[in-house]
């Protein structure tokens, strides 16, 4: 076999159809990579080797009889990692926390039963915050992630593990989750394309829910293509999320094959303002000009809610969480630590079974919601989530899509954060907005600072609207911006 | 100072959390300061803005809600041999009612 440094779903496939190399070959050869570097980047929690030589066994099996560019399934032999907040039969599933230890769910989530019906081979399960709570991978129970462009800094956070496995070539794709940004941060952190589809467009039934009318499930891929791809494959309704869109599902990877003349790009000044670092401010003003340069037209906008987003997401978010997380205690799964009475028992459980920053949210999300409390936090924060929406609403009567920095910093070093929790929650500044909206948004690669360090471009698309991020997406990437 | 020790003992034991006292104090401090921050929401006037819950697609209406009907239901063994403690087909629990 011989492998490229760098596979995605086109050389997988390609290899396949040519003999090149079988599914199995390509497989052992990640199972090998991942040995060699995880040590250093604990990016994986665990590997599940059985089901995917399983699934490679079936994509070879698929080749063997005669299979052809067309009837080979999409994602036969392509080596996806998940995160491990999606569920995953028979293969442990703790959601980076010491409370879900022992637990080994007894289904698949839909987006994982999607991908392996399109022939994905499923590696394992990628480390990340604590039930996908942070924006460095510092809050999991089970060690930081290190960021493999630069192991001194923070991959991102959550999906840290999932950004840092497919920036090292560990895995030909990756499944995060994002409520936040937690696609988008890693992404940008990473160097690598980040999607988070609209609220609804991907099925949650399976996700191990964080803040339930936030949660996002999207890919991170090394290329525009395979995310559409992906995409395509994992959309649309399923019976067992009510909050899954019955909306038709485009074809994604035409869509975005598609010029970007005519195209109209909006730029909110409110996104360019202090804090954010020189270098990402000029490398996101160079892209914004080859957009232009490629046919799309640049609009200034105001979007005058963004500075309450991060207000508005971190009581909002919390309180999601303390009402998603009362069900971990100590009766149905994970861990239990016993006590005198059932009461005891729930509150040393958890005690110990959670980490300082879910035990903080939960904190703070109790707080917004208990008597006296309610309507001046809560309410107000959904009612301020209503204008945050609306500045979006409004600019999308006006433009195609939204072009803003992911983060307003590169990534930052390993314990830089952690002491200040309110710092760590204002790296999200730029993400939290479209979070709020529901809109689908992606981070894509466009430079690196002077030191190296990967910067991200943000695209946010109307609902529904991914094809647009994606065509603006893939027409950057093919002029070389990732690298601009 | 928005919120006080009370305040957090009261919060924790709502949300069945068994603080240490340092916890207690690292917390008091780190919410008060976070709290202070999300005070800027009052700044806005949201008088006649309707609170957003979540975002819907519009299509979907109630046509999401799928009829009421019974189907069976066969994984009991499977859902309880992720409990701590079970006795088939049961969880166990500590006592909650003394005679």
């Amino acid at each position: 076999m011989s492998a490229p440094a760098t596979w995605n779903i086109a050389s997988v496939r390609d290899s396949l159809l040519t003999k090149k190399a079988s599914a199995r070959e390509i497989t052992q050869d990640f199972f090998r990579r991942i040995e060699a570097r995880n040590p250093e980047l604990n990016a994986y929690l665990a590997l599940s080797p059985e089901r995917a030589l399983a699934a490679a066994d079936r994509a070879d099996a698929a080749v063997a009889k005669g299979a052809t560019a067309e009837s080979l399934p999409p994602l036969a032999g392509v080596p996806i990692a998940v995160k491990d907040v999606l569920s995953t039969k028979g293969v442990p599933t703790t959601c980076g926390s010491k409370i879900l230890e022992p637990y080994i769910p007894a289904y698949d989530a839909t987006a994982i039963e999607r991908l392996e019906a399109a022939g994905a081979v499923i590696l394992g399960k990628a480390n990340c915050d604590e039930f996908a709570m942070g924006s460095s991978n510092e809050n999991s129970a089970y060690g930081p992630v290190r960021n493999p462009i630069s192991p001194d800094r923070v991959p991102g956070g959550s999906s840290g593990g999932s950004a840092a496995i497919v920036a090292a070539g560990l895995a030909v794709a990756s499944l995060g989750t994002d409520t936040g940004g937690s696609i988008r941060q890693p992404g940008a952190f990473c160097g690598i394309p980040a999607l988070m589809p609209t609220y609804g467009r991907v099925s949650r039934y399976g996700l191990i829910a964080f803040a339930s009318s936030l949660d996002r499930i999207g890919p991170f891929t090394t290329n525009v293509d395979d995310a559409a791809t992906i995409l395509k494959i994992m959309a649309g309704h399923d019976p067992n999320d009510s909050t899954s869109a019955p909306v038709p599902v485009s074809d994604y990877p035409a869509e975005a094959r598609q010029d970007l003349s005519g195209m109209r790009i909006g730029v909110p000044e409110d996104y360019f303002g202090a804090g954010l670092d020189p270098e990402v401010k000029a490398k996101v003003q160079a892209s914004i000009a080859l957009l232009d340069k490629l046919g799309a037209t640049r609009v200034p906008l105001k979007m005058p809610h963004t500075d309450y987003a991060i207000a508005t997401y971190y009581i909002v978010a919390t309180a999601e969480a303390s009402s998603n997380l009362a069900r971990f205690d100590g009766v149905r799964y994970g861990i239990r630590v016993t006590g005198n009475t059932l009461t005891d028992m729930y509150r040393t459980t958890r005690e110990t079974g959670f980490g300082p920053e879910v035990k903080r949210r939960i904190m703070l999300g109790t707080y917004a919601l208990s008597a006296g409390y309610y309507d001046a936090y809560y309410l107000r924060a959904q009612k301020v989530r209503a204008l945050v929406a609306r500045d979006f609403s409004d600019a999308f009567e006006k433009v195609d899509a939204i072009v803003t920095p992911t983060t307003p910093t590169p990534a930052f070093k390993l314990g830089e954060k952690t002491a200040d929790p309110l710092q760590m929650y204002l790296a999200d500044i730029y993400t939290v907005t479209g979070s709020l909206a529901g809109v689908p948004g992606m981070s894509i690669p466009c430079g690196k600072t002077a030191a190296g360090l990967p910067i991200g471009l943000q695209i946010f698309g109307p609902h529904f609207g991914e094809g647009k991020i994606l065509r603006l997406a893939r027409g950057f990437e093919q002029a070389g911006g990732f690298t601009i | 100072m928005k919120i006080s020790r009370e305040d957090v003992l009261r919060v924790a034991q709502l949300a069945h959390l068994e603080l240490s006292p340092e916890e207690v104090e690292t917390y008091r401090g780190q919410l008060d300061e976070i709290l202070n921050y999300i005070g800027k929401l009052q700044e806005l006037d949201v008088t006649n803005v309707e609170p957003m819950a979540q975002f819907a697609a519009a299509a979907a209406g109630d046509s999401n809600l799928r009829e009421d009907t019974l189907v069976p239901c066969t994984v009991v063994n499977d859902v309880l041999d992720n409990a701590p403690d079970a006795v088939k087909p049961f969880f166990r629990v500590p006592k909650v009612i003394e005679r």
